[in-house]
Parts: structure tokens; sequence; C-alpha cells
């Protein structure tokens, strides 16, 4: 167990080594010129070089790159090209907002999951069970950037119940979080009737029902909580999704999170944000999977890595 | 139909493996009895959905009624009519014209995206498995940072510096697309390469490569055809997402996810040009959805 934790920990950093390699690089290949995109093309070349030096482009790559990677250790990231503000600080100050409308759909994505798929799972070939899976299917092949200008039509515009956009108070939050939360219960479903049926067949199942226990108990207390644990891992891939999807419902609903931070960042070519919103959104899906990878091993005590 | 009739038969002799056949893609259940024919229809319903999707891709020229590129600026935003059947966009040209040539670039992105990951990712995945050792290892370190990405968010990184066209939508996907087939070429590879049949063919002086295609790569080839149906699914949808985030193919270019995002302007007074790229989107990626989830229990391969 000890040896697992520290080889996972020490793990984590060669990855998060190579994952700022690879970003620094795709960013330096870029075929724009930075310096274009902060004076305008028609700028004296005086100008330029003297931008140029005063923010260490004219540098060799692999000191850029050395630069780089001495900021990050230091938790520097360095300045948006459009602001001037450091990066760290901008990524930073829209982090709240995404983690709160990730939460706030994976609340909702388990809300709906768990009492269907455990439908499902406890009344196999049921009209309940068919529901669920053709729910599922649609869920899973539903594009978000489709549901959520849906739901704002009918219940922002046409019945006026909720804001359009912005963050601004709980009835904000609804939207996004049910547009981001939707398509990922869809997966959840899947699982739990996947996972609970395999329970279900389990010999301590046929004990806990000939000891005389009302079913309820049997499948919430006893098998329900098998059942989740390996729900726990593809929880820790989804989060992957959630942030990749709040990339687009916060572009949508104009959510003032890092999602939309990355795309604004991406069209004003501001290069070093874009830089940064995409190490923050790594960062964090790496630590969640961290994080997962170790409750795994204090939910299930069997779990033995090698 | 005759098809249909053996395949049923061989069913009913299975006994025992037909219990796993039934039920939407999950792990069998204790109550399930042989369901060939929920199965069968959940293949021709995919495929049917899907023939119509080639269908319209491929003969769009001829049965699209208008020029999806020609203007009509003074009937932007008309509603579905008799002469439109879905309606016009904000600049009047023809919505069902421009449903059918998307479908042209969504076959052509899923299609090339796929072929393309599949092609890298069972190289890679076969050197990795076969040869063992420190390749093995630093391969499959390549593949864990790309895997460190979450989600679509290295598609995203990589059309935004590449910039927006269709060539650089299909380069963002396949450099995010191959690393699952890698992975799981090098993890079938690493059970069947143990194999008897595969020491005996060793026996005989077959070398590696003859070894890897000729014998391995027969015997993986059901969850790559499983991947690969998901994955064309995948590639629609990432595109559609990257196009309507204004990184995927440029205007005019009619992709579903940019006439979508197009429409979003105009949700209140013309909520069709939202809709309907969206249900376009829908029904194919659901078919194909619904045949990986057949074709997946159909040939036993075990769920991720």
């Amino acid at each position: 167990m000890a040896r697992f934790l520290i080889r996972r920990l020490l793990w984590s950093g060669p990855v998060l080594l190579g994952v700022l390699t690879l970003v620094f690089f795709l960013i330096h290949l870029i075929p724009g010129d930075p310096i274009d995109v902060m004076l305008g093309e028609r700028a004296a070349d005086a100008d330029r070089a003297a931008l140029r030096a005063a923010l260490h482009l004219d540098d060799p790559i692999s000191v850029q790159y050395g630069r780089f990677l001495a900021g990050v250790v230091q938790g520097d990231l360095g300045r948006s090209l459009s602001t001037q503000r450091p990066v760290a600080g901008l990524v930073l100050s829209r982090y709240p907002a995404t983690l709160q409308l990730a939460v706030a759909a994976l609340l909702i994505s388990l809300l709906i999951a768990l009492p269907l798929g455990i439908l499902s799972a406890t009344r196999p070939r049921s009209i309940a069970d068919t529901g669920g899976l053709l729910f599922s299917l649609f869920g899973i092949s539903m594009p978000t950037f489709w549901l959520g200008p849906l739901l704002i039509l009918l219940f922002s515009l046409k019945l006026d119940w909720l804001p359009v956009s912005g963050r601004h108070g709980i009835a904000s939050l609804i939207l996004p979080a049910l547009t981001l939360g939707l398509g990922m219960s869809a997966i959840l479903i899947r699982l739990t009737r996947s996972s609970l049926l395999e329970v279900l067949r389990r010999e301590f199942v046929l004990v806990a029902r000939a000891k005389g226990l009302p079913e309820r108990r049997v499948i919430l207390r006893h098998a329900l909580r098998n059942a989740l644990i390996p729900l726990l891992t593809v929880l820790g891939l989804q989060i992957g999704a959630l942030l990749t999807g709040s990339i687009i419902t916060e572009t949508i609903f104009s959510w003032p999170g890092l999602g939309r931070l990355t795309i604004q960042a991406i069209q004003s070519r501001d290069y070093p944000l874009v830089q940064g919103c995409i190490l923050a959104i790594t960062a964090t899906y790496l630590l969640v999977n961290l994080m997962i990878d170790l409750l795994y091993t204090a939910a299930d005590p069997r779990v033995q890595y090698e | 139909m005759n098809d249909e009739k053996t395949e049923g038969g061989r069913r009913e002799a299975g006994g025992e493996r037909d219990k796993k056949k039934f039920s939407f893609g999950f792990p069998p259940s204790p109550l399930s009895p042989p369901a060939s024919r929920v199965l069968d229809k959940r293949i021709t319903l995919g495929l049917a959905v899907l023939a119509l999707f080639l269908i319209a891709a491929l003969f769009a020229p001829l049965l699209a009624p208008y020029d999806p590129f020609e203007l009509q600026l003074k009937e932007g935003l008309a509603l579905p009519s008799a002469e439109h059947l879905l309606g016009q966009d904000k600049l009047g040209r023809d919505l069902f014209s421009r449903i059918l040539f998307g479908a042209q670039i969504s076959l052509w992105v899923g299609l090339s995206t796929v072929t393309i990951s599949l092609a890298v990712g069972c190289l890679v995945g076969a050197v990795a498995g076969f040869s063992g050792g420190w390749i093995d290892d630093l391969l499959m370190r390549v593949v864990d940072i790309f895997l460190a990405f979450p989600g679509i968010l290295l598609a995203i990184a990589l059309a935004a510096i590449l910039g927006p066209s269709l060539r650089n939508v299909i380069i963002a996907l396949s450099v995010m697309g191959w690393v699952g087939y890698a992975r799981l070429v090098r993890g079938q590879i690493l059970v069947v390469r143990e194999l008897d049949y595969v020491a005996a063919a060793r026996a005989l002086g077959a070398g590696p490569f003859r070894i890897v295609t000729r014998h391995l790569f027969p015997n993986i080839a059901a969850p790559l055809i499983v991947e690969a149906t998901f994955g064309i699914a995948g590639a629609i949808v990432t595109e559609a997402s990257l196009s309507f985030l204004g990184l995927g193919v440029v205007p005019p270019t009619p992709s579903w996810g940019a006439m979508l995002s197009d429409g979003r302007s105009f949700l209140l007074l013309a909520p069709h040009l939202t809709a309907i790229p969206g249900i376009a989107i829908l029904w194919v990626v659901m078919a194909l959805n619904l045949l990986g989830d057949a074709l997946r229990d159909r040939m036993d391969v075990k769920s991720r």
C-alpha cells in the first residue's frame, strides 16, 4: 500500500513534466508571431525588436524552455499578452467558477444516475430498465452544445424561469450544471446498472437475503456499497470529460470560468494564457485522479496494487 | 433473412454463452433470456440510420434541392416551408441542402480520423507489445503523457494552434485518437503472444512482422472494430464541438457544429437553425453507439 502510494506519487512528476514539455513546444510551434498580436502587424521594426528583447523572445528555444520550467516551479506562468496581468492570477481567479459548475454537474449526474441505475439493475428487462437504457444511449450521443441552447430556449426565453447566461446566484447555475451533468449521468447509469447486476449475483447478497433482510436493505446497504467501488475509477476519467465539457458549457452560458477563459485566450491569440489554462486543467485532472486512486484503496481494502 | 436464421440457430445451441448476449452493452444479467432478436434490431436500426447518413453524404450534390452556398439574403431566417423543407439560415441558405453537405464533412472527418488513429495506434501498440522491454516502457510513458490531457483538451489546444481548417481538425483528432488504439493493441498482444499458436508460428520460422500481421491482428480484430465504431462517433462529435467553438472548419463550409453555432444567435427567432443540425449529429452518433454496443455484445468483447 505505502509502496504503491509512493510509486503513484513519484510517477505523477514525470507525467506532469511531459505535459509541460508538450504544451510548451506546441505553443512555440505556432506559426503566428506573438509580437504581431501585441503591436499589430504595422508596428515599427525597432519597437518590435525592443519588445521581443524585453520579453526574452529572442533567446534560443532551450533557454526559453528552461525559464518556463523554472517559472512553473515558482508558480509563475508568465504574463497575459492582452492584459499584461500574471497568467497564474487570471487562472486562479476563474478557478472557483469552474469548480462550482463541475461539482454541481457531478451532483446532478449522480442524482439522476444512481436511482435510475438501481431501478434498472433491480428490475432487468422491465419498462424502467429499457427506459433507463434508452435515456443513457440518448445522453451519451447527445452533444452538449445542442442541449444547452435548447434548455436556454425553453427555460429562459420561453418560460422565463432561469437566467440566459452569466453567474449571478444559484438560479444561473442550474442550466449550465444540467447541460454538463446530463451527458455524464448517461454514462454513470450504465455503470451503476452493470456494476450492481454483477454484485447482486454474489453469494453475500444471497446470504443477506437468506437472513431475511428486507430487499431495500439488501440493495442499499449490502449490494450498492460494493457496486460503487468500480464507479469510482470511472468517475476519475469522467472528471476529464467534465473539465473539457465545461469549456463548451461555459462558452454557451457565458459562465466566467476556466473554460471560457481558455476560449477567450485562444480567440485573442494570448498564448501564455492559453498555455496556463491548458496546464491548469490538466493538472486538476491529474490531481483528481491521484486522489481517486487513494480513495480507492481506502474504499476497498482488498485492492492490491503491484 | 437467411443469415438471421442461422445466427439464431447457432445461438440457441450456444446455451450458456447466449445469456451474455442481451442487454444493450451491459454485462450479462442472470435474468436475460437469449435475445438475438433484440440484438438484431439494434444492428438493423443502427445500420439503417447509417445508410441514410451515407446516402446523404455521398449523393449530397444530387439530393440537395439548392446550392448550399447560395445566398438569399431577403429570405434569411425563414422557417421551414414547402420550398425550403428545413428553412433557411441567417443568409438565406437552404438548411436542408447544408445538412446534406454537412454529412460529407462529418463522414470524411469520422473515417479519416479513425483510419489515421488506427494505423498509428496499431503500429505503436504492436511494436510496444511485441518488443517489450525498454521500448515498451518508453512508448507507454509517451502514451501516459497523451492520456494526461483530459477529454478533448488536446484536440482543442492543437486545433487552436494549427488554426481552423478541415485538415487541421483531422490532424488534431488523430493526435488525440491514436493513444486509445495503441493501448488496446498492446494489451491484446501481451495476452495473445503467449498463446501456443504463436509459439508454433515462431517455431515454424515466422518473423515478427509475419506473426503480428498474420497471426496476432486477426485475433484482436474484434475489439478494434468495436473501438473504431465508437471512435467514428467520437470524432464526429468532437469535430462538431471544435467547429462550434470556432476552431474547426472555416465558414462557409457546412459543418453541423458550425451551423448550430451560427443558429444560436437566433434562438428565439429561428430555433430550427439550432435544433436541426443537433438532431442530425444526435442521430448519426446514436446509430454508431448503438451499433458499437451491439457489436461488442455479439463479438464477446469485454467492455472497458
